[in-house]
């Protein structure tokens, strides 16, 4: 019988972690931007049926990186746990902070565990209060760390190229459709070179205070998304694909016309519009 | 919500049923009781009378205000109607606590679906969850607490709002232009018979059910009428294919009052023309 070599914890901690790292680092960035009415998520998914960004509770929304089965998991997870505390308690007392909580525990363990894979993810838990003020945004990564951001953050691959764009042109208090167009033009950079992202390869949602319903995630479909972003570079090839958006782009010096764009869709159930 | 890390039944992957997960998990927490000996009829307050009819576009579904307990009247101002999720809604006649906390788990399981699913149930697929609810009540409501519920919706496929009826073992029944359920509903449903036409448009049809229920308090104890004095009028909730509704207090009061004042002048409401 040989004997196996001795590793020392903190070899052992820095593998699982390098592992860890190594696969949410081969998958695109996702942005976390607070904007004056809420919080607005992005990311470059051409998937429309695999969600990064999904409606946990009437007021929180997760959205992740890395492995799919892995944060697909953590996501039915918290959607369970926050459905049965609805349910015991009240639709009030589910909170941000506690699912938060209850996510970075499970990580930590797993991480931590001889016996377990790292989960090979990193995610945002952000809740919105009733004023910018209370808006609360969380990053958790794979070993469990729960960070309190603010304002905006980038997790997954290039997410420090991506996080430092934001950096220098995040502002706070912007409109819904300034945050999507910076949120896009973040995730497109690299420290090379800056692409455009089509909107049909963009999945982008918010929480929105402004919604009447209690649920307050909405997922922005990529006919708004087209608006939104023709509207700042008016490429011709989107202006011919849909008629609709050289309209758009006219109405938009008034102030009050971005506003509108939003409240058209609130009328539709927050996942799966049944009506298209 | 948990101090600790998350249990593995929340991480598993299976049901996307909230109830069935309750019942695994939290079966405490469910509706119903263990068996206590003899006749519980009149511990708790009853519900009384619903009625739902369809109408071109849509669906309405509407219920009185009252519970009773015994020759008592419990509540005046019980709510019996309930949006269940933005194309659907719930009105529930029976023993009243155990009937609200069955439309708390329904709202749930069908807000859970859509979380975890990312999609709608089918407007069968929600009455045949109602039925299952139902069922699981059936040893209480051998005990006498007997919880029937009114299940109407819009069906996006049919482009039209379809009504479905229970008994108390779960059996679902899919129902054409109007029906009734509670106490009072075979007056409700025999004014109904006189007044409905298919045609009515949505103003016409809330009169009518205003009419419907407005006989039923006539001729049932149990159900009680608008109550101009204390402003407590019927709720209900208008279902088209622009999503659900409950119509404002005040549009309500205005078509009680028109009800009423029409009744000062022939008590027994309006009479149907006889064919030549």
């Amino acid at each position: 019988m040989s004997t196996p070599f001795y590793v020392s914890p903190e070899q052992l901690m820095r593998d699982r972690a390098d592992f860890a790292r190594k696969g949410i680092s081969r998958g695109r960035a996702l942005v976390s931007l607070q904007y004056a009415d809420g919080i607005v998520f992005a990311s470059e998914n051409p998937s429309a049926a695999l969600h990064k960004v999904s409606e946990i509770y009437d007021r929180i929304a997760f959205a992740a990186v890395g492995r799919y089965n892995e944060f697909e998991n953590l996501r039915i997870a918290g959607v369970r746990l926050a459905d049965m505390r609805g349910y015991a308690y009240d639709r009030r007392d589910v909170t941000g902070r506690g699912l938060a909580n209850a996510y970075a525990q499970t990580l930590g363990t797993i991480f931590s565990s001889g016996g377990e894979k790292p989960y090979e993810v990193e995610l945002f838990v952000g809740e919105i209060g009733d004023s910018a003020e209370d808006d609360q945004l969380y990053r958790l990564t794979y070993d469990g760390q729960v960070v309190d951001e603010h304002g905006f953050a980038a997790i997954g691959g290039a997410a420090e190229s991506v996080g430092g764009y934001l950096k220098e042109r995040y502002t706070k208090g912007a409109s819904l459709e300034d945050a999507i167009r910076l949120a896009v033009a973040a995730l497109g950079h690299t420290d090379t070179d800056d692409r455009e992202i089509a909107a049909k390869d963009l999945e982008v949602a918010v929480l929105d205070r402004n919604r009447t319903q209690p649920r307050k995630f909405r997922r922005i479909r990529p006919a708004t998304l087209v608006e939104i972003l023709g509207s700042v570079t008016a490429t011709p090839p989107v202006e011919e694909a849909k008629p609709t958006a050289v309209e758009a782009p006219a109405e938009k010096p008034v102030d009050e016309a971005p506003l509108a764009t939003p409240v058209d869709d609130d009328g539709d159930p927050p996942i799966a519009p049944p009506l298209d | 919500m948990t101090e600790s890390r998350i249990p593995a039944a929340y991480m598993t992957p299976g049901t996307s049923s909230f109830a069935d997960f309750l019942t695994a998990q939290s079966p405490d927490l469910l509706p119903r009781h263990n068996a206590v000996p003899g006749n519980l009829t009149d511990i708790a307050p009853h519900g009384t009378t619903i009625v739902a009819a369809t109408f071109p576009g849509g669906v309405i579904i509407a219920g009185d205000r009252r519970a009773t307990q015994g020759n008592l009247i419990a509540e005046r101002d019980m709510r019996k109607v309930f949006p269940s999720d933005e194309y659907s809604a719930v009105g529930i006649a029976g023993s009243a606590g155990i009937a609200v906390e069955l439309v708390k788990l329904f709202q749930t399981e069908l807000e859970h679906y859509e979380k975890i699913e990312g999609t709608t149930l089918s407007i069968e697929g929600k009455a045949s969850r109602l039925s299952a609810l139902v069922r699981g009540n059936l040893p209480m409501a051998m005990q006498g607490l007997v919880v029937v519920p009114l299940f109407v919706g819009f069906d996006p496929d049919a482009a039209k709002g379809k009504i479905y009826g229970y008994d108390p073992t779960g059996g679902r029944y899919e129902q054409t232009g109007y029906t009734g359920v509670g106490s009072g509903s075979l007056f409700a449903k025999g004014s109904l018979k006189k007044l409905y036409r298919p045609d009515l448009d949505e103003a016409g049809l809330v009169a009518v059910l205003i009419q419907a229920l407005y006989d039923a308090a006539d001729d049932d104890s149990a159900t009680g009428g608008p109550d101009l004095s204390r402003r407590l009028f019927p709720l209900v909730h208008v279902i088209t294919a622009d999503g659900g509704r409950t119509l404002p207090d005040a549009e309500v009061a205005a078509v009680a009052e028109n009800v009423i004042a029409g009744r000062l002048q022939r008590p027994d409401g309006p009479i149907a023309e006889l064919e030549a």
